[in-house]
């Protein structure tokens, strides 16, 4: 009988960790990290309860943008070697319970980190939600090159979300930790796309080296490498900061912009020649470029705490 | 129809099953925290509730 058809058995039962796969655990712990640091810097704090419930409703709240990504990318996803193993691509899952655990996720998120902590706090939680699977995944993704700015934007808000929730509000430190993601996430995006284009091409996702070359995205790398390190070194003066950051500021951009200028002066020829090196080490250092900054806060932080300096 | 206690399907389930209870009992577990942490400090219990309640607010006199 057709009203019967829920019924119907499947040759694979999903299980919880196909569903905890859907919330993108490895970016999850990238914001339960920034989220921690932005709490734990503020000028406030929270009683260990409610700091432990709010990050964990803002890396649930991350989560649920994530499936909801995923829903909304599935036919992407299953075209890109890199994303074709996740719960829907794969069949693992079903399209609509990602979307149900999204919208339920987001929802429950929401609501318990304005009763753990604040309003504020949960509206910018509710925003970026909107902003990763609204603006990003469904508006730009697909149709402008500058996809991976505008989006990495919602990977910006979680120091900030943490930062709120301790404060009630947010500061120019927290803006500055906002902006330091932001402009960091674009040259670590491309760097990936210059040495897996093909991906990105073959789904049709407008990335800058599908529609402008590789040529340009090496320029753009090197000019966005330029504007984050003064932003960092801004961060690295701001009462939140201190002699680490101040430091590892120094180091990991000088570090970083090497890197980015190795990558702009290298041409395609030289790159394939050596499978690109320069691409794949400037990637790599872009992932302890950003954990190296939030470190060196949680240490000055904690050195304050200290009351040695 | 006679019920079965069991059926394939239970044991094929019972993991996610047991993942989605646990995940249940640590949500209770913060929410209970939560409450004690906030009841205990001595927290604003009540709100507005669709209505003006001047007892809520603070008097010029206190401030």
């Amino acid at each position: 009988m057709a009203d019967l058809s829920v019924n119907k058995t499947r040759d694979y039962e999903p299980t919880f960790g196909d569903y905890f796969a859907l919330l993108k655990p490895r970016v999850m712990s990238l914001v339960v990290f920034t989220a921690l640091v932005g709490l734990l810097v503020a000028p406030a704090s929270l009683h260990p309860v409610e700091a432990f419930a709010a990050i964990l409703f803002i890396a649930v709240g991350a989560g649920a943008s994530g499936a909801l990504n995923m829903w909304w990318d599935a036919d992407i996803d299953a075209v890109m070697r890199r994303t074709a193993g996740r719960p829907i691509p794969s069949g693992r899952v079903e399209p609509n319970e990602a979307l149900a655990i999204g919208v339920g996720l987001s929802g429950l998120a929401v609501v318990m980190l304005a009763l753990a902590t604040n309003l504020f706090a949960a509206g910018m939680l509710a925003f970026t939600i909107f902003f990763y699977a609204v603006v990003y995944t469904m508006w730009l993704k697909r149709w402008t090159p500058q996809n991976i700015v505008i989006g990495g934007a919602a990977g910006a808000f979680p120091p900030m979300i943490g930062w709120a929730a301790a404060t009630g509000g947010v500061s120019v430190e927290a803006a500055l930790m906002f902006a330091l993601i932001f402009m960091w996430t674009p040259p670590h995006f491309w760097a990936l796309a210059l040495f897996v284009r093909t991906d990105y091409g073959d789904a049709g996702v407008p990335m800058l080296t599908v529609t402008h070359g590789n040529k340009a995205t090496r320029r753009h790398i090197l000019a966005y490498t330029f504007l984050l390190a003064p932003i960092a070194l801004w961060l690295a003066m701001t009462p939140i900061a201190g002699p680490v950051t101040l430091i590892v500021a120094i180091a990991m951009n000088a570090w970083f912009l090497k890197g980015a200028f190795d990558i702009w002066r290298r041409d395609e020829a030289s790159a394939e020649a050596d499978n690109f090196k320069a691409e794949k080490s400037f990637f790599r250092v872009s992932l302890i470029y950003l954990f190296a900054h939030f470190t060196a806060l949680l240490l000055d932080a904690g050195l304050r705490a200290g009351g040695l300096i | 129809m006679e019920l079965k206690a069991t059926h394939d399907l239970h044991k094929r389930r019972f993991s996610r099953n047991l993942g989605v209870a646990l995940t249940l009992v640590a949500l209770i577990a913060v929410i209970f925290a939560l409450t004690v942490v906030k009841v205990s400090r001595g927290d604003a219990m009540q709100g507005f509730d669709h209505a003006v309640r001047p007892e809520l607010t603070t008097s010029e006199a206190t401030q």
